[in-house]
């Protein structure tokens, strides 16, 4: 099931079309994560996700409905420009935020004890917002997003600004949230948290939607037929078809050779060959990373 | 509708509980009944009892002169000579002498005194002398206390008319006063409110919070839950000022209640004294300015102009606020909120300069129409109120008032929910226009 859809969104400002037919399907229960060099048009869709803005045209589906009001108490938004009262109180900006997506002030109290223990943070429930650290204001802010147990949570760079330590509390969270059932999207450049937490992508390039599905398959889709292999010994020639892309010395007496093997090949053909000619160490595929899949995406397009 | 009232409850209390608004809670009144107090103070202190000694050689006027608060009359049977040189030494102000034949010669009275006498003190001896003689004479003339009872009739009707026309002089002063006090009420609330509402947009802006919460609520429920916060905030400091203003001078009047209430006295006195003179009345009023402003002010329809009040000061903050929460939106901070504020605030500015002018001519074309269009009309309306204004005005002036705020807010909301998510952009009047025109 799809926890959420659009379905051809437009979206025109003055003289910029933001988003041009931009269809997405997010699985229930997933990590999704929305990629795009800056200014492509992410956060114009995040939104209209969450009801901000609305499309020129296309439609927006939730849990299999049309996005109407009261689907904002399902969502839960960390945008990337962090923002808090700077001079109110911990505890009662909270409850006001979380009242704001509907909640009782009872109920609120209780979900925001819970997170208070789970992050160790009750001594700061009357300190002004703007005493805290830009860390712990973070953790505040990420709080507001999810203490309302929304099924679809929006985090736009949800890392930056954290201490290591911190990233990883929250991507914790991230992690948990998703075992309790929760759909995450989220938004960023670093892609080495993308490689790490992802399971679906969506790739936005100016305005279009380039590239999406879940992480595997796109990776299956980008790689390329090219192996790695780390050994002590002369490779000798290869037939005419398997293509020797670069050779390096490693720094313990090893070369490190990378060889594109034709699609029709067998890579029990280049482990044979290899094999009567040098002592291996290591052997394995070369599987792009996210980082090249996505320069490799976008730059293809620009150039 | 909930949430209106979480955002209208968060946006008050914010408020409400900073120091600042403590502070001129409690400095408003204080700094409005110092004042009042240096005025007061002021006419009191001038109301201070004369001692007059009064050399009667006719013999015809013995305690025929009234004590009131402002003078004392003593009668003494020694020569004018002795009089003369003592009546300073024993504690007079003043020695009248009236010689064996006022009745032929009424010019021959004299008033002797250190200082120059006041008019009124002059005054007020002529009259009673001139009033004993006139009876004198028109008994002599065989015109007797009756005829003159009879006649008083007509000179009562005669005094309630004069009376009336000399409370119209001393309710023009008190109608001015308050029209103005009124009028630049609301035009100084409508700058310190308004003002607050643009610093909360900027600052919901700047924080970024903005986008937090427009995620949960629509900005128009948020501008608008703004906009009655601060509303409401206003009308509690006014509450606040009215009852610690009137607690203040409950408190102030017990002080300095006894002069106050010599100074009422007076006033009755005077009032009882009229009856008699008519003509010393408009005399006597101007002398007693508090007594009668206070008396004028209870002959006008308070209700009416507190209610009006109210409305106009709603009404006219609701115009601009709109407008004020609109230029908070657009720009990025607050040094680029000259050039927007100037065109807002020029026609508030320019009421309360076109009010002196209506002051002056309530009922005049100048007054009309700055009184109907919306953008003046709170701030003269008010001026025009006390001195009485047609209701089928008042009516069209209010609704019109209505619909203005209506406009605004309308065209505010459009500006603002766009506005508050563009940062970094230089904004010109011609990208405003645009943005009024954007779809949602």
């Amino acid at each position: 099931m799809n926890i959420l859809e659009t379905h051809h969104i437009v979206k025109q400002y003055a003289e910029h079309r933001a988003l041009d037919d931009v269809s997405l399907t997010v699985p229930k229960g997933c990590i999704f994560g929305l990629l795009g060099p800056n200014g492509a048009g992410k956060t114009s869709l995040i939104r209209i996700v969450n009801q901000i803005t609305a499309p020129d045209s296309g439609d927006v589906l939730l849990g299999g409905e049309r996005l109407k009001p009261d689907h904002i108490k399902r969502i839960g938004y960390l945008p990337e420009e962090r923002g808090l009262y700077k001079k109110m109180k911990v505890g009662e900006q909270l409850l006001y935020l979380a009242q704001l997506k509907g909640l009782t002030e009872r109920e609120a109290m209780e979900k925001l004890k819970i997170w208070f223990l789970k992050f160790d943070i009750k001594t700061w429930w009357n300190k002004h917002i703007e005493d805290l650290s830009k860390g712990m204001q973070q953790k505040v802010q990420f709080v507001a997003t999810v203490m309302h147990e929304p099924d679809l949570i929006i985090l736009d760079e949800p890392f930056s600004g954290f201490d290591p330590i911190n990233a990883n509390l929250i991507k914790d969270e991230i992690l948990e949230l998703r075992e309790k059932g929760k759909t995450i999207i989220f938004s960023t450049h670093r892609m080495e948290s993308v490689e790490e937490l992802c399971d679906y992508i969506a790739l936005i390039n100016r305005s279009h939607k380039i590239l999406d599905g879940p992480k595997r398959a796109i990776k299956e889709q980008f790689k390329t037929n090219t192996y790695h292999v780390e050994y002590q010994g002369d490779l000798g020639e290869l037939p005419p078809a398997f293509i020797v892309q670069k050779t390096l010395a490693t720094d313990d007496g090893f070369l490190r050779t990378d060889i594109q093997i034709p699609s029709d090949a067998s890579v029990n053909d280049l482990i044979r060959r290899l094999l009567d000619r040098v002592t291996i160490r290591s052997f394995g595929e070369n599987i792009p990373s996210m980082n090249e899949i996505f320069i490799k995406a976008v730059g293809s397009i620009n150039d | 509708m909930h949430t209106i009232f979480l955002i209208i409850k968060r946006e008050y209390l914010t408020r409400v509980r900073k120091k600042s608004f403590l502070v001129m809670t409690i400095l408003g009144p204080l700094l409005i009944f110092g004042f009042y107090a240096i005025i007061g103070w002021a006419a009191v202190s001038s109301i201070n009892q004369k001692k007059v000694e009064v050399v009667d050689e006719s013999a015809r006027f013995v305690d025929k002169f009234k004590d009131d608060s402002e003078t004392k009359f003593t009668f003494s049977k020694k020569p004018l000579s002795t009089a003369k040189k003592d009546f300073v030494k024993e504690g007079y102000d003043a020695l009248v002498f009236i010689p064996k034949n006022v009745i032929e010669e009424p010019k021959t009275v004299q008033i002797f005194a250190e200082k120059s006498v006041s008019l009124t003190l002059q005054h007020n001896i002529e009259q009673a002398i001139s009033k004993e003689i006139e009876t004198i004479k028109l008994s002599q003339a065989g015109i007797t206390q009756k005829i003159i009872q009879d006649a008083k009739v007509n000179v009562d009707a005669q005094t309630i008319n004069l009376s009336d026309g000399s409370e119209k002089s001393s309710n023009a002063i008190a109608m001015t006063v308050i029209g103005y006090f009124c009028a630049f009420m609301i035009y100084i609330s409508v700058f310190i409110y308004g003002t607050q509402v643009m610093r909360g947009v900027m600052e919901e802006k700047t924080s970024r919070i903005v986008e937090v919460i427009i995620s949960s609520v629509k900005p128009f429920q948020l501008m608008l839950g703004k906009i009655m916060g601060v509303a409401l905030v206003g009308l509690t400091q006014f509450m606040l000022w009215i009852l610690l203003t009137l607690g203040l001078f409950t408190v102030g009047g017990a002080i300095i209640g006894d002069k106050a209430e010599r100074g009422r006295e007076a006033m009755q006195t005077n009032s009882a004294m009229a009856q008699n003179a008519p003509e010393l009345q408009d005399e006597k009023v101007k002398n007693n300015a508090i007594a009668s402003v206070m008396q004028a002010v209870e002959t006008l329809n308070i209700p009416l102009i507190v209610g009006c009040f109210l409305f106009y000061f709603l009404g006219g903050y609701l115009l601009y606020s709109a407008l004020f929460g609109a230029v908070g939106a657009a720009v990025d901070n607050e040094t680029e909120t000259q050039q927007f504020m100037f065109p807002i605030t020029l026609p508030i500015i320019g009421a309360i300069a076109v009010a002196q002018f209506v002051i002056k001519d309530p009922d005049g074309a100048l007054a009309f129409w700055t009184s109907i269009i919306p953008f003046t009309s709170p701030v003269v309306m008010m001026v025009r109120i006390p001195f009485g204004v047609p209701v089928w005005e008042l009516i069209l002036s209010m609704v019109l008032l209505v619909l203005g705020f209506m406009g605004t807010t309308w065209l505010a909301a459009r500006i603002y929910r766009v506005g508050i998510l563009m940062y970094g952009k230089k904004v010109t009047y011609k990208e405003l226009s645009k943005w009024i025109f954007y779809k949602a």
